[in-house]
This record gives structure tokens, C-alpha cells and sequence, in this order.
């Protein structure tokens, strides 16, 4: 399944990128590029910013673009919350911008984490809503012009599910106890002779799950900026104005369902962590 | 299997600066999980426990402030229901009262009444009673004063009947005493 998920976005990549053997003298390598991260910050046509070069152990790990604004993103989260925060100390009434924030935390208090955690969700409620304000940042962050989509990087997004996964496991021995919530992943009831087998269906489940999280997110953060990038080389691919129009408008449609698509997938995140881990810590379900 | 694919992917795939659109960078993933944990931790004490609890502290306000409300609500009910038992008491006793009094004030005035018509006629007859005395009295001074006087004329008569007209003299001087008185 996973493998035909991997051919399907290979092949779309190449259909979006063009495949520029096929396509002949364009070279549409320059999407790619837009997407992939580097290190420079692109604001073309006015110039780039160079980035520092570090390294850790020999490990390369110098702040990229996508570094850039995961660490934006940080810092405007932290600075937005904490000012919503704050002004609970003043009054237990929210003012505008705090009921704006507080919409979006009882979403997913009262909408993801309760029922999908059921009784001790309030362990994950803060896990939950660094995972769902993260990601929601990094999707609209993407979305202003010059920046980049540091959720569309596939390392970003497996250790957020590697995160979750790790999340998964601890909620789950920690309600269990250890032999308990390995035992309980083995479905009650089943004939002795599938044991190995289902054993090793439900290790493999507990990888497939996050894996799925870490591709969803990827795939869809990145599939969208294709698209715009796509719609917008048509005007140089086919090489006449007279397409721009079309162009311009449907990258603006496409642009308009990636802000659609940035709630939506930062919501999928969030809801499928809280489901997977009320599957580890009420087992019997 | 799938490593193999992604590896192949990233290999073949797009721009080739590192090492493609599936190619997982060591040095972001390392400043992912930093953030994300650091991210988790500052929040988490600074944002999310306050939040959270003003929120939850506000939700059990508003249920307590409700409860409050429905059992004021009660109260005021319960006591709409007394004041009302007790005003209707209060009008039957009132009417009570009254019809008492007035049957009180109706008696003492039939006692007032009959008192006072004992009371005169217990005088008239007594009054009544006293003219006839003093009628009786009067009658028999008369009749005792008449007799005397009839007496006395008498004898005046006797004494002076020597002629006619002497004693027609005496009857009318006689007769002018009793006149005078």
C-alpha cells in the first residue's frame, strides 16, 4: 500500500516538475527548488540571504530556510500564547484576540482530545496543541509570500510523527504498565496458531500509523505548492500571455484551498495523534 | 522496502542540492525534534497550564454560578409559595376577626338595647307609679280639706241661722272662702 502511496507522489512529482527530458529545452527543475529547502532565504527578484553553516559531531546542522522559519514559527507561537496567557491573569473574560485563541484551544480540547482520548485526556491536551498550533503555523506560514513550508519537509514531518509515535507508546505504557499495553495490542480471542502472525501485523501496525501521519502531511503541503508553481510555468512553458489569465486564476483557487488545506491538515495531525493514542491507552476498544 | 524506495527516490528525484524532495535531512530533523520539545516545554508551562486552567476555572464558575441561579430561583419560588399561604391565612383570619367582632358589637348592642328599654320602663313605672301616689294623696288631702271645710260652713250655718238673709250672707261669704282658696 505504502509503496503504491511512494509511486503515486513520484509519479505526480514528475508530471508536476515536468520531467524535463520529456518536456524538452524547459527546465522545470526550478519547482523542486522552490520546494526543497536550502540555505539561503529566496526573496527573488530582490536577492538571498545566506544562512550560517554549523555543524554538531560532524552532523551538518546549519539553519536552513526551513530551519528559518521552523524557528519563526517557534517564536511567534511562543509569543502569541504567552500574550493570550497573559491577559487570563487580567480577566477570566477573553478580549478579541484571546477569543480567537481560545476557539482554536478548545477545538482541540473539547473536540479532538476528549473524545478520542476519552478519560485522562488531559495528560496529551498539551502535546495535542503544540502538535495542532505547530503545524498550523508552519501551513500558514508557508502560505505569505517569500517564505517556505517547512512542513512540507518530509524530515520535519517524520519526527512530528516519530514524535507522536513516541507519545503513543509512552501514553500507552504508562496507563498499561509495560507487559500490559504490549500484551493488549494483540487482539482477545484470537486462535493460538495466529498468534505469530498477528503479533507481527500489530508491530508493524504501531510503524504504518505514524508513517501514514508523516506522508499525509508532506504530501499534502507539497502537492499544493506544485500545483501553484505548475499553473503559474504554463505562461513560459507554452510561452504566450494569453494564458496568464487562466494561470493566475487558478493558481489563486488552488492558493485559497491550501489555506483550506493548512487548517485541514494540521486538524487530520492533531485528530489522528489523539486517536492513535486513546487506541494505546484504552486497548479493549 | 519502503527505505529502499524513498532512498531510490531521493536519489533520482528533483534538484539536487542535498539530496532531493524525499531525502531526510539529518541537521533539520535534529532542529525539528529541538523545537518541537522546546516548543512543548515553554508553552506547555507558560501558555497551555494557564490557559487551561482559566478555562477550566471558568467552566466550573459558570456551572456553580448556574446551580447558584437555579437554586435561588427554587428558594424564591418556595417562598412566593409561604407569603401566598400566608397572606391567605392571614385574610381568614382577618374575616374571622371581623365576623367576631361584628357579632360582638351586635350583641353588646342588643344587651345596650334591652338594658336601657328595661331601664325605662322600670322608670316609667315608677314614675307611673309615684303619680299615683301622690294622686292618692292629693285626692285624700282634698276630700279631708272639702270635709273640714263642709264642717266648718256647717257650723258657721248653724250658728247664724237667725234669718234669711243673714244666712244668705254667710253661704256666700262661706262659699267666697273656699273660692279663695
Amino acid at each position: 500500500m505504502f509503496s503504491d502511496t511512494t509511486h503515486v507522489i513520484k509519479d505526480t512529482l514528475h508530471i508536476a516538475a515536468g520531467d524535463s527530458v520529456k518536456a524538452g529545452a524547459e527546465d522545470t527543475g526550478w519547482i523542486l527548488h522552490h520546494i526543497m529547502d536550502g540555505n539561503y532565504l529566496d526573496f527573488s527578484p530582490f536577492g538571498k540571504i545566506y544562512l550560517p553553516h554549523f555543524e554538531l559531531f560532524g552532523i551538518d546542522i546549519s539553519i536552513t530556510r526551513h530551519t528559518f522559519f521552523m524557528l519563526l514559527s517557534a517564536l511567534i507561537l511562543i509569543f502569541v500564547l504567552i500574550k493570550a496567557s497573559k491577559s487570563y491573569k487580567k480577566s477570566p473574560v477573553p478580549g478579541r484576540f484571546t477569543s480567537a485563541i481560545e476557539v482554536l484551544i478548545l477545538f482541540v480540547r473539547d473536540e479532538i482530545a476528549k473524545p478520542n482520548i476519552g478519560h485522562g485526556f488531559e495528560k496529551f491536551v498539551p502535546y495535542l496543541l503544540t502538535c495542532f498550533f505547530f503545524i498550523l503555523t508552519g501551513n500558514f506560514l508557508g502560505l505569505v509570500p517569500f517564505s517556505a513550508t517547512f512542513t512540507s519537509n518530509i524530515a520535519v514531518t517524520a519526527m512530528l510523527a516519530t514524535l507522536t509515535f513516541l507519545a503513543v507508546q509512552i501514553g500507552g505504557v504508562m496507563h498499561n504498565g509495560f507487559f500490559g499495553y504490549f500484551k493488549g495490542l494483540i487482539p482477545h480471542g484470537i486462535p493460538v496458531f495466529l498468534l505469530p502472525i498477528m503479533a507481527v501485523v500489530e508491530i508493524l501496525g504501531l510503524f504504518t500509523k505514524p508513517f501514514a501521519l508523516a506522508i499525509r502531511l508532506f504530501a499534502n503541503m507539497t502537492a499544493g505548492h506544485i500545483v501553484i508553481y505548475a499553473l503559474i510555468s504554463l505562461i513560459f512553458v507554452l510561452q504566450t500571455l494569453v494564458v496568464a489569465p487562466v494561470s493566475v486564476g487558478m493558481a489563486l483557487f488552488i492558493y485559497l484551498l491550501e489555506v483550506l488545506i493548512a487548517l485541514l491538515q494540521a486538524y487530520i495531525f492533531t485528530m489522528l495523534s489523539a486517536v492513535f493514542i486513546g487506541l494505546a491507552v484504552h486497548q479493549d476498544h | 522496502m519502503h527505505y529502499n524506495l524513498l532512498l531510490a527516490f531521493a536519489m533520482s528525484g528533483g534538484g539536487g542540492e542535498d539530496a532531493g524532495l524525499l531525502g531526510v535531512n539529518i541537521g533539520l530533523a535534529f532542529w525539528t525534534v529541538l523545537t518541537f520539545l522546546l516548543l512543548l516545554l515553554i508553552l506547555g508551562k507558560f501558555a497551555w497550564k494557564p490557559i487551561l486552567k482559566a478555562l477550566d476555572e471558568r467552566e466550573t464558575n459558570i456551572k456553580s454560578s448556574l446551580e447558584a441561579a437555579e437554586r435561588a430561583k427554587e428558594e424564591t419560588r418556595k417562598l412566593t409559595d409561604e407569603n401566598q399561604k400566608i397572606l391567605a391565612q392571614a385574610m381568614e383570619e382577618a374575616n374571622k376577626l371581623r365576623e367576631e367582632s361584628r357579632s360582638q358589637a351586635e350583641s353588646i348592642k342588643n344587651d345596650i338595647l334591652a338594658e336601657a328599654k328595661k331601664k325605662s320602663d322600670e322608670m316609667l313605672a315608677s314614675a307611673t307609679h309615684e303619680i299615683e301616689v301622690k294622686k292618692q294623696e292629693a285626692l285624700s288631702e282634698i276630700k279631708n280639706q272639702i270635709a273640714d271645710i263642709s264642717i266648718d260652713i256647717a257650723s258657721k250655718i248653724l250658728k247664724a241661722n237667725v234669718d234669711k238673709e243673714k244666712n244668705k250672707t254667710l253661704i256666700e261669704s262661706g262659699l267666697n272662702e273656699i273660692g279663695k282658696n
